[in-house]
């Protein structure tokens, strides 16, 4: 090529992306455009496998597509009429059938699956993928002991198909903690191959590689840049899905993200601040859904360890001192579940979250506040994760606002979202704003965590109370012995005694916003509030 | 020259040791607990030391400085653990991209500035000189993440003739081979057309912004700087001996007018890096400065010890190459050293 040549073509090409760039798309290029799902979000996985150490949440996301787990959950008709996760109904995944009795449940395995490598999927991977889950330590570990789920003795292969599961306790809740994403099976043979005498379970290589049997596979990774996956075409463990390819682009502007859903380029996002959901959902060009996080509130915490919040008529005061509906209005622009305002007479209802009995009624507070000692308020700071700020901060303002009408002064304290866990395993602030989900949706489960005097990090307020522990405990007891009675009557007992008690109090119930074109379908509300790209359709 | 050069290079040293420790102990004072930030949401106490110690932290800081001198001697700056990769292989992945797109910008506001700048000091008070004024106040005066979002607000959004801002490439365009790191050079290498308007067009909006920011400084500097040189007795005598202006201008003034311009163009570089933070987020661009930033905010401090060194090392490696440009520009530096 000359040289001459060679300029004209560099200029042509120059002024052509100068004035018609999207306009000179190849063919190709718009057919794998109409094949591929991209989707944008602020990060990114630091980690391809929930084992490992420090995964984060979009972690969790790769792990839920690429690899499959014995059971899985069957749908039913969500809040806001899509399709949602039934909590009570199981459905085969890798297993094709499962049998349970007093003890144990055994699991048969599908005959015909493999890994992404072509090779079988059998019983052994299974146990040997169960017993990392409960060796590595750190989170997986953790939520595996939540269904108790404690010991690779366990896990009993019985044949080269078939897999049993000990109980090492009644708890109804080992069944329900062998379909979330933890309890995946890893292509054993694959992984120890890559596996070191520092690193006996191959940490290091599923970091980097899915070695699953999933609907998807990792294609290439870029970290902190892009995501891309194939669907498997050799899946059995469900339906084929419909999208041969995702995309997935880290895009840290919000404002960028939201312009590239509506002039079209991206499918979907879901992490965008509630304003700009909200004016989506009236421009009405694109599918907006919201749904309440299951088994999650957002709430205001107080350390009752210390005066004056050691003060149970103190904290009834802050809580009949909150500006709720203020909060719902210009913090949240609607899109969240109230938390407040039930009627009095005490909680009717087994279930969690519930709305509090408590309202706006600021002579009320000041009334209470006199009685326990503090006609005059006090000073105090309300601290908040400043990587949740577009939320924490106007909540924290009106918070802050609302107290001073009452005589408390507060001084508000941004944490860096860095520093936020290891403020709140301290336990010493005073007061402060955050929020807790857990993925196993009983109300038991998130008491035992939040309000249990084991006095877990989630127990963020270091709330001890005998009474709380007696009723938890007794909750935990008659659902493993299938009491529905008794138990519905510990639940509701001790959903009165954190309304009454106070020790935190619940702000609202935060929505799951997802924002995709109208030519996307099929999403489904997961416990873990992630993508399953399984179930979606672009036409 | 060579004497020269490795004086110079004998003199980074210090500065180089220097920016190993401050780069360490800062990353340590740093509020925010690794461990617990990365043992996760569901962390006990027990899971947050488990996590300290694979990752060395629960060992007093001299003996934590050591290794971390003894890795950097062998090249390894530790892992990430926000991306979960060596810093390393980050760095390497990611410089290319931060220095395609500062030295674009770079460019690109040489190009208007210089000519601008001469422009306005050769027809002082006319037109020129006051759009000049008022292109220079205005670039230096728009915060570059406004500008960023502004453009990307008229160019993609409004008027649609910029590709969506997602980085180095389109999102369906694969990348040329690697040879330089750089995509429009690599592109070209490779001839492939269609990768090279891509990110000709990807690269097109953050450079305007860029050299938007930078425009303010080196057009003002070569203003001054040639008005300083054009009445000076030289130029005097040429035009007095009917030389033609054009010659005048640029070859006698403008070449004496230069030194100030390289002097502000290091500088300008500098902060172009810096600026080059909030340009990387608001394109999604996959540079180091996004990198650091994010690394930061999880307290993630291989990263970060990592960056400072890179940038430290770059800015050491363009102070040396300016210095000796002026040998090149100015032949009299040459003699008194």
């Amino acid at each position: 090529m000359d040289r001459r040549k060679f300029l004209k073509n560099a200029g042509a090409a120059a002024a052509a992306s100068g004035v018609s760039a999207p306009a000179v798309i190849t063919s190709a290029m718009a057919q794998s455009r109409a094949e591929t799902l991209l989707i944008v979000s602020e990060s990114g996985p630091n980690n391809l496998d929930i084992h490992g150490v420090g995964t984060n949440v979009p972690g969790y996301e790769v792990s839920w597509n690429c690899y499959d787990r014995l059971i899985s959950h069957e749908m039913k008709t969500g809040p806001s009429g899509q399709p949602y996760y039934d909590r009570e109904k199981f459905k085969p995944e890798l297993a094709e059938d499962m049998n349970l009795s007093k003890d144990s449940v055994t699991f048969k395995l599908r005959k015909n699956a493999t890994f992404h490598d072509g090779a079988p999927v059998t019983a052994k991977d299974v146990k040997w993928s169960l017993d990392r889950a409960v060796s590595v330590g750190g989170f997986p570990t953790f939520q595996m002991k939540a269904g108790s789920l404690e010991k690779p003795e366990q896990f009993v292969v019985v044949d080269d198909h078939t897999i049993r599961v000990d109980f090492l306790r009644p708890d109804r809740l080992t069944i329900p903690d062998l379909a979330v994403i933890v309890p995946c099976v890893i292509n054993s043979e694959l992984v120890k191959k890559n596996a070191t005498a520092a690193d006996p379970w191959g940490l290091e290589y599923t970091k980097q590689n899915t070695a699953g049997s999933g609907a998807y596979k990792v294609t290439k990774w870029t970290p902190g840049t892009e995501v891309v996956l194939e669907r498997n075409e050799a899946w059995v463990s469900g339906k084929k899905p419909a999208i041969p390819r995702i995309i997935w682009r880290m895009v840290p502007s919000a404002g960028n993200r939201r312009a590239l859903l509506e002039r079209g380029d991206a499918d979907i996002s879901y992490d965008l601040p509630n304003k700009d959901f909200v004016e989506l959902k009236e421009s009405n060009k694109l599918s907006i859904i919201s749904t309440p996080y299951s088994n999650g509130i957002q709430y205001l915490g107080m350390n009752v360890t210390k005066a004056p919040f050691d003060n149970p008529k103190v904290r009834q005061a802050v809580a009949y001192a909150v500006p709720y509906q203020k909060i719902m209005d210009a913090a949240l622009f609607g899109l969240s579940k109230p938390m407040f305002g039930a009627s009095p007479g005490g909680v009717k209802e087994a279930v969690w979250p519930q709305a509090a009995p408590y309202n706006t009624d600021i002579a009320k507070a000041k009334a209470l506040l006199a009685e326990a000692g503090y006609p005059n308020g006090f000073e105090t700071t309300l601290s908040f994760d400043l990587g949740f700020a577009g939320i924490n901060e106007p909540v924290c303002v009106l918070v802050q606002e609302s107290l001073a009408l009452i005589g408390i002064k507060t001084t508000i304290n941004k944490i860096p979202g860095a520093n936020w866990r290891t403020e709140l395993n301290k336990k010493e602030m005073p007061l402060f704003t955050n929020v807790f989900s857990g993925w196993l949706d009983y109300p038991e489960y998130f008491f035992f965590w939040c309000y249990d005097g084991s006095n877990s990090v989630f127990n963020t307020m270091s709330y001890k109370n005998a009474e709380m522990d007696k009723l938890i405990a007794g909750a935990r007891a008659t659902a493993a012995a299938g009491d529905k009675a008794a138990y519905e009557q510990n639940v509701k007992g001790f959903v009165d005694l954190a309304f009454s008690d106070v020790p935190r109090i619940p702000l609202f119930q935060p929505y799951v916003n997802i924002a995709m074109q109208k030519n996307v379908t099929g999403y489904q509300y997961w416990f873990h509030r992630r993508l399953d790209y399984r179930a979606l359709v672009k036409a | 020259m060579l004497k020269v050069l490795f004086g110079r290079i004998l003199t980074t040293i210090p500065a180089l040791i220097g920016v190993v420790v401050v780069s360490f102990l800062l990353t340590r004072v740093l509020p925010g607990d690794t461990a617990a930030y990365f043992a996760g949401p569901a962390a006990t106490p027990q899971a947050i030391e488990e996590v300290k110690k694979k990752l060395g932290l629960d060992r007093p800081l001299p003996e934590q400085f050591r290794r971390y001198v003894v890795d950097l001697s062998h090249g390894d700056l530790g892992q990430s653990l926000t991306t979960g990769q060596p810093v390393v292989a980050d760095l390497k992945a990611r410089l290319p991209a931060s220095a395609e797109l500062t030295l674009f910008g770079l460019i690109l506001s040489l190009l208007i500035a210089v000519p601008l700048g001469i422009l306005a000091a050769v027809k002082q008070g006319s037109f020129i000189d006051h759009a000049c004024r008022a292109i220079a106040t205005a670039g230096v005066s728009l915060p570059v993440f406004f500008t960023g979002l502004l453009l990307v607000y008229l160019f993609y959004f409004i008027w649609q003739i910029s590709p969506a801002p997602l980085g180095r490439l389109d999102v369906f365009a694969s990348a040329p081979p690697t040879v330089t790191g750089f995509y429009l050079i690599d592109s070209l290498l490779a001839r492939d057309w269609e990768a090279f308007r891509s990110s000709l067009a990807q690269l097109a909006l953050p450079g305007i912004t860029l050299a938007i920011f930078s425009l303010a400084p080196i057009a003002r500097i070569t203003r001054a700087s040639m008005l300083a040189v054009l009445s000076m007795d030289f130029v005097r005598t040429a035009r007095a001996s009917g030389l033609p202006a054009r010659k005048v201008v640029m070859t006698y003034a403008f070449r004496n007018a230069m030194l100030p311009v390289i002097t502000t163009l290091g500088m300008v570089f500098s902060f172009l890096l810096g600026a080059n933070v909030l340009v990387e987020k608001v394109f999604a661009w996959p540079g180091v400065g996004s990198y650091a930033v994010e690394a930061l905010i999880a307290s993630d401090f291989a990263p970060v010890q990592g960056f400072v060194l890179a940038m430290a090392i770059l800015y050491i490696a363009l102070n040396l190459m300016i210095d000796l440009s002026y040998r090149l520009i100015d032949p009299r530096l040459e003699s008194t050293t």
